[in-house]
C-alpha cells in the first residue's frame, strides 16, 4: 500500500517552491513520510480489525463471562447494554478502537489486572531476548553470507545454504528443548528456564526492565553473569533462526554486487579480494541489509512466542500462550494486537530507512 | 525406448497431450540434473508412501499402550523407543505421516485457489476492485503468520480442523500477492486483447486464460510454504492448540516429550526430526522447482 501511495506521489507535479532544488527535495520527502504515515494508519486500523472480528467470533459470550450464567435476564440485558453489545457492529468497533487508542485493552481472566499493564511488565523481557538474538544473527550472518558469496559453490558455500535451509526447517520449541537436554542437562554449560536462579530473583530494582542492564546499573556482576547464562540459550536458539535467514540474504545480495561489471574492473586493476569483498561490494548492500535485519528483528518476535514457552521465559510470547489455553480472550487480543503493531512498527521504519538511505528509491 | 523419447522432445507436437507430455518430460529431465531438488522430492515422495501404507510400515500399533514399557529407550524392538505409555514412539511418528500430509494438503487446497481468484480478479479489474481487494490482503499479511493462526485458533476453538482453517486464514495473502502480480503482466498481452476482442467474458479470460499462466509460480510459492505450514501445525499442536491426543501429531508429540526431556531425550527428539527432515524436503524441492520452472527468479546455483 505504502509505495502505491508513493508512487502517486511521485506521480504528481513537484508542489509549490520549486525553484530550488533543495526545497523540492524537502516537498517530496514530506510527502512520501505523509505517504507511509496514512498507510500505517490504514494497516493499524486494518489489525484492530481483525482483533475485533476474533473478538466477536469467539464462541464466549462476553456479557455471560462477566455476570455469570445464572444471572437473571435483567441483569444480563442491563450487563448487555453497558457494554455497549446492543449498539451496530460498526459502533462497537469505534468504541473498540477508542478504547485501545487511549490503552485500555480490557481486563486478564488469569491475572484479573488490566491487561495493558500486564503487558507492560512482560513485554521487556521478550526485548531482550529478542535483541540479543538479533546481534547474534547479525554477527554471524553477515559475514556467513559474506564468505559463502566469495567462495560460490565450494563445500562451506553448500554448507552455508543448507544452514540457511534449516532455518526455515527446523521447529523453533523443538531446537530450544534439544539445546536443554544438550547444554543445559549434560554439559551444564548454561543455565536453565526463567530469566534468573530463583535465589536472585527480584534482587535487582527493574528500571530498564531488561535485567543484563539493571543489574550493570546496580553494580551486583554476579546477577548480570547469572542473567547472561540463563539468556545465551534461548537466545542462541533465536540467533540461529536470524543468522539463516540473514546470511541466505546477505549471499544473495553479494552475488549480485560481485556479478557487476565495477568490481570487475577493481580486480583488474588488483585490488586485493578482500578490499573488493568489504569496499566495492559490501558497501552498495548495507541499505537492503537493514531491511532484512530489520523484517528479521520483527519476525524473532513471532520466533519468541514459541520459544518463551519452552524456556518458561517470563516474556510476552509466554503471557500470549498462557492465555489461549485459559481462553482469557482480552489477553489473547491484546498481545495479538502489540505484537502485530510492533511488527508492522518494525517494518515500516526498515521501509522508512531504506528510502532514507538509499538516493534510488528517493 | 528411443522412440518414445524423441516422440516426448518432438519440437512440433501434433495433439495438445503430446505437448504437455512432452514439456513435463523436460521438466523433470531438468530437476533430475539437480541434486538438491531430487532429495527433496525422494523426501516427499517418501512422506507420501510412509502416510500411505503405514499400517505395513509401523511396527507396533500407534495407540497401543503398554505400561510395562514405558519409556524405554531406543532398542531392535522399539526403533525409537516408547513414551510415557509405552507406546511406540516409531509406529507413532509413522502414522504421524498422515495426519502432517493431511494438514499439509488441505492447507493447499483451501489457501491456494482462495488467494488465486482474488489475485487474479484484483489484478484484471484494477481500479477499487484492486484496491480494496489488496488493501485487505496487505493487512494480514502485515501480520506475524504465527500470531495470526493462533488468535484464529484461540476463536475457532482448539483441533486439528480448526488448526487447518487458522492456517489457511494466514497462508491467501501471499497467494493472492503473487497471483495479482502475475495477472498484472499477463493482462495487456496481445493474446488476452484477442479473446477479449473476440467477446469473451471477464470470467472466461480469467478463468480459461490467466489462471492457466499463474499455475507454476503458484505451485512454486506452496511447495516453498509447505515448510512454514508444518512449522506452524507443530507449533499449535506443541502449545496444545492443535492436534489432540491421541492423534499421533508430530508437534503434540513433542509437547509430550518435553517433561521427560532431561532424562528421556528420545521422546522429545524423535518428532522433531521427522518434522525436520520432512519440511527440508520440501524446501529443496520448492527450491528446485524455481530454479526449473521460473530461471528468471532463481538462485544461480
Amino acid at each position: 500500500m505504502a509505495s502505491e501511495i508513493d508512487s502517486a506521489a511521485q506521480a504528481l507535479p513537484t508542489g509549490p517552491g520549486g525553484s530550488s532544488r533543495n526545497a523540492r527535495h524537502a516537498w517530496k520527502t514530506l510527502k512520501s513520510v505523509l505517504g507511509v504515515l496514512v498507510a500505517v494508519a490504514f494497516t493499524f486500523l486494518g489489525l484492530l480489525a481483525i482483533t475485533f472480528f476474533i473478538g466477536r467470533v469467539v464462541p464466549i459470550d462476553p456479557v455471560l463471562a462477566v455476570v455469570g450464567d445464572r444471572a437473571p435476564r435483567a441483569v444480563y440485558e442491563a450487563a448487555r447494554i453497558e457494554m455497549g453489545l446492543d449498539k451496530p457492529l460498526i459502533v462497537q468497533f469505534f468504541h473498540y478502537v477508542g478504547n485501545v487508542l487511549t490503552g485500555d485493552l480490557g481486563i486478564s481472566v488469569s491475572t484479573g489486572k488490566p491487561v495493558a499493564e500486564d503487558l507492560a511488565r512482560v513485554f521487556p523481557a521478550t526485548l531482550e531476548m529478542a535483541t540479543l538474538g538479533i546481534i547474534i544473527g547479525v554477527l554471524l550472518g553477515v559475514p556467513m553470507g559474506v564468505y559463502a558469496a566469495s567462495r560460490q559453490g565450494s563445500l562451506v558455500d553448500q554448507v552455508i545454504r543448507v544452514v540457511g535451509l534449516l532455518g526455515y526447517s527446523v521447529p523453533a520449541f523443538w531446537l530450544g528443548l534439544v539445546g536443554l537436554a544438550l547444554f543445559y542437562a549434560k554439559l551444564q554449560w548454561v543455565g536453565g528456564p526463567g530469566r534468573l536462579d530463583i535465589f536472585y530473583d527480584g534482587m535487582v530494582d527493574p528500571v530498564t526492565g531488561l535485567i543484563l542492564i539493571d543489574s550493570l546499573i546496580a553494580g551486583e556482576t554476579d546477577i548480570f553473569f547469572n542473567a547472561l547464562s540463563h539468556i545465551a540459550l534461548p537466545a542462541a536458539v533465536l540467533g540461529f533462526f536470524s543468522l539463516a535467514y540473514i546470511a541466505r540474504m546477505t549471499r544473495s545480495f553479494m552475488l549480485d554486487q560481485l556479478a557487476q561489471e565495477y568490481v570487475t574492473t577493481a580486480r583488474v586493476k588488483g585490488v586485493s579480494e578482500r578490499l573488493v569483498l568489504w569496499r566495492h561490494a559490501f558497501r552498495p548492500i548495507l541499505v537492503p541489509l537493514i531491511t532484512v535485519i530489520g523484517l528479521s528483528y520483527a519476525g524473532l518476535l513471532e520466533g519468541s512466542v514459541m520459544i518463551e514457552t519452552v524456556f518458561s521465559w517470563p516474556g510476552i510470547g509466554n503471557y500470549l500462550t498462557t492465555a489461549l489455553l485459559n481462553a482469557d480472550m482480552n489477553a489473547v487480543l491484546g498481545s495479538t494486537l502489540v505484537i502485530g503493531a510492533v511488527f508492522i512498527g518494525i517494518n515500516k521504519i526498515s521501509d522508512v530507512l531504506y528510502r532514507v538511505l538509499d538516493p534510488r528509491a528517493r | 525406448m528411443a522412440t518414445t523419447r524423441d516422440w516426448l522432445l518432438d519440437d512440433s507436437p501434433s495433439s495438445r497431450l503430446q505437448a504437455r507430455l512432452g514439456r513435463s518430460y523436460r521438466l523433470s529431465r531438468a530437476l533430475a540434473r539437480n541434486p538438491l531438488a531430487m532429495v527433496g522430492a525422494i523426501i516427499v515422495l517418501t512422506l507420501i508412501l510412509v502416510a500411505l501404507f503405514a499400517p505395513w510400515i509401523a511396527t507396533h500399533s500407534p495407540i497401543g499402550q503398554d505400561l510395562a514399557n514405558r519409556l524405554k529407550p531406543p532398542s531392535a524392538e522399539n526403533w525409537m523407543g516408547t513414551d510415557e505409555l509405552g507406546r511406540d514412539i516409531w509406529s507413532r511418528v509413522v502414522y504421524g505421516a498422515r495426519i502432517t500430509l493431511m494438514i499439509v494438503a488441505l492447507v493447499a487446497v483451501l489457501a491456494a485457489p482462495v488467494g488465486l481468484v482474488i489475485g487474479a480478479v484484483a489484478g484484471y479489474f484494477g481500479g477499487w476492485t484492486d484496491r480494496i481487494l489488496m488493501g485487505i490482503t496487505d493487512i494480514f499479511l502485515s501480520m506475524p503468520k504465527l500470531i495470526l493462526a493462533l488468535a484464529f485458533v484461540a476463536a475457532l476453538g482448539p483441533g486439528i480442523q480448526n488448526a487447518i482453517i487458522a492456517i489457511a486464514i494466514a497462508t491467501w495473502p501471499g497467494y493472492a500477492r503473487i497471483a495479482r502480480a502475475e495477472t498484472l503482466t499477463i493482462r495487456n498481452s496481445e493474446f488476452v486483447a484477442a479473446v477479449e476482442l473476440q467477446g469473451a467474458s471477464s470470467l472466461r479470460v480469467i478463468v480459461n486464460h490467466i489462471l492457466p499462466l499463474c499455475t507454476s509460480s503458484m505451485i512454486i510459492r506452496v511447495t516453498l510454504d509447505m515448510a512454514g505450514i508444518i512449522l506452524t501445525a507443530a507449533g499449535l499442536g506443541f502449545i496444545g492448540l492443535g492436534a489432540q491426543p491421541p492423534l499421533p501429531e508430530w508437534g503434540a508429540m513433542i509437547s509430550r516429550g518435553r517433561s521427560f526431556i532431561l532424562d528421556q531425550w528420545w521422546v522429545a527428539t524423535m518428532p522433531g526430526f521427522a518434522i525436520v527432515i520432512v519440511s527440508l524436503g520440501f524446501c529443496f524441492l520448492g527450491d528446485g522447482l524455481r530454479d526449473v520452472l521460473d530461471p528468471k527468479h532463481g538462485d544461480r546455483q
